[in-house]
């Protein structure tokens, strides 16, 4: 007998990104995500025959428990789609199928998209806003309302197409925003980058045109240099260390 | 700093190194919005701007990936912002000892990230038992825990960094005797060649990013030239 079509009320989609926010609250080296990923799917769980504490949900949470690793803002995509899964009554060796082919492509699309462009694109707006000359409560806002407006939506957005599209919904990684998102924002970013940069480093320096034209001329040496390692050397910390030197000149001398 | 000061920005510290992982990973922790935000609420909104561009010129660096190790910035944001806009704390040499304090405390936060992982392992790998019944309470209490623990984590690195750091950056700055203008270039040309590196190493994988890295530099100069 076929189950009939399950419903996701407004509710528990909203108690699931509540829950979607705090995905990582027990990660660690064994399960990763995965304790989380039930916590989220938990309230979907509900519905099933004989409600919480029930054989059917009960065997659903411990499935959904078990080790499970993918960026955190698309790990949503998973829960909307396992929770569909559970409420329609798939096999569990398709589930678990599932939930081992969508660990590795959630995890690299979500760190390419978000890690290593939206985050840093939105970081630096920020900052040629503050270059610009914005006070505290501009820069900060830009910041926090350009990233959690991609963040959220992020959220949203894989919530519903893993519900929409259940087991199904890999082919939702072929979105445009996924497959293209990182190039354009990383374009973006590189560009944004370059306006930001020399006007922040002269807005940090302030007064004192040769000092500033010093500053950015050794910032322009020193980040070329800097390329020439391709991401090899952790700058910030070989940045401490002078610092520190500094420092240490500074209070000894 | 007073113990009323000391435990409230404590709490700060605890609830901004909470959103790094835990929960809600909305940035809050980032340095641009921590150490502003800490000095806004220590009537120093300003000097918490300045260090937190400073400091987010470092972190652009460290993105937050995954199982690797990497700072953790929202509760060594407080620490950093805390001292910057400390009473009677001005000047080039009290940002860049600032800046030290947070960069290494980012970095020691980090490490007590890893260990709290390690700890969250050890509590899911004693109820994996009740996991696999499918136990709710154990599933949520989990979550809870990891998160409880992680807000006590992010609130004793503030705490012990404040009272590692208060007197020393008093200590240090009544024996400063580097020029001002000499201390203030080198931060910001270090903070640069970071941001600028970084850039690059973020970015550099895509094609075409180098032309649109020179077009905003054309952009950035005339800028420079037209609004300095």
């Amino acid at each position: 007998m076929t189950p009939p079509e399950a419903i996701l009320p407004l509710r528990t989609r909203v108690a699931i990104l509540m829950r979607m926010l705090a995905i990582q609250g027990a990660w660690n080296y064994e399960t990763l995500v995965g304790n989380g990923v039930g916590f989220c799917v938990e309230p979907a769980l509900r519905q099933l025959p004989g409600g919480v504490g029930g054989e059917a949900y009960r065997a659903a949470l411990a499935r959904q428990s078990q080790y499970f690793n993918a960026h955190p803002y698309l790990a949503s995509v998973a829960v909307g789609a396992l929770a569909r899964a559970e409420l329609e009554g798939v096999e569990p060796a398709k589930i678990e199928r599932f939930r081992t082919a969508m660990c590795g492509p959630l995890g690299s699309v979500g760190d390419r998209l978000v890690w290593a462009a939206w985050l840093p694109l939105c970081a630096l707006s920020a900052l040629l806003v503050f270059a610009l000359g914005a006070g505290p409560l501009g820069t900060v806002l830009t910041f926090l309302i350009s990233y959690n407006a991609g963040h959220l939506a992020l959220r949203i957005w894989g919530i519903n197409v893993g519900w929409q599209d259940g087991l199904k919904v890999a082919h939702a990684l072929g979105n445009p925003v996924l497959r293209h998102g990182p190039v354009w924002l990383a374009r973006a970013g590189t560009l944004v980058a370059g306006v930001a940069l020399p006007l922040v480093v002269q807005r940090l320096v302030g007064t004192g045109r040769t000092v500033q034209f010093e500053v950015l001329a050794a910032v322009a040496v020193g980040g070329v240099l800097l390329t020439r390692f391709h991401g090899r050397v952790e700058a910030w910390k070989w940045s401490l260390g002078m610092l520190a030197l500094l420092a240490l000149y500074s209070v000894l001398r | 700093m007073n113990l009323v000061e000391t435990g409230a920005l404590s709490l700060l510290g605890g609830i901004l190194g909470l959103d790094v992982v835990s929960f809600p990973q909305a940035m809050l922790s980032r340095p641009l919005v921590a150490a502003t935000f800490t000095g806004a609420l220590m009537g120093a909104p300003e000097r918490g701007l300045i260090l937190g561009a400073t400091l987010e010129c470092f972190a652009l660096e460290t993105l937050p990936v995954g199982a690797s190790r990497y700072p953790e910035w929202g509760s060594s944001s407080v620490v950093g912002g805390a001292l910057v806009a400390l009473p009677g704390v001005k000047g080039a040499g009290a940002l860049l000892l600032a800046v030290i304090a947070a960069l290494s405390w980012a970095w020691v936060g980090g490490w007590s990230m890893v260990q709290l992982r390690r700890l969250n392992a050890v509590w899911a790998r004693r109820r994996h038992e009740a996991v696999a019944r499918g136990s709710r309470t154990t599933v949520i209490g989990l979550q809870l825990y990891g998160m409880t623990a992680d807000l006590a984590r992010g609130a004793l690195m503030t705490a012990v960094g404040l009272t590692i750091f208060v007197p020393l950056m008093q200590l240090a700055l009544a024996r400063w005797s580097t020029p001002e203008l000499f201390t203030r270039g080198v931060l910001m040309a270090l903070a640069g060649i970071v941001a600028a590196g970084a850039t690059h190493k973020v970015f550099h994988a895509i094609s075409g990013t180098r032309w649109y890295m020179v077009a905003g530099l054309a952009i950035g100069a005339v800028l420079l030239v037209v609004l300095g």
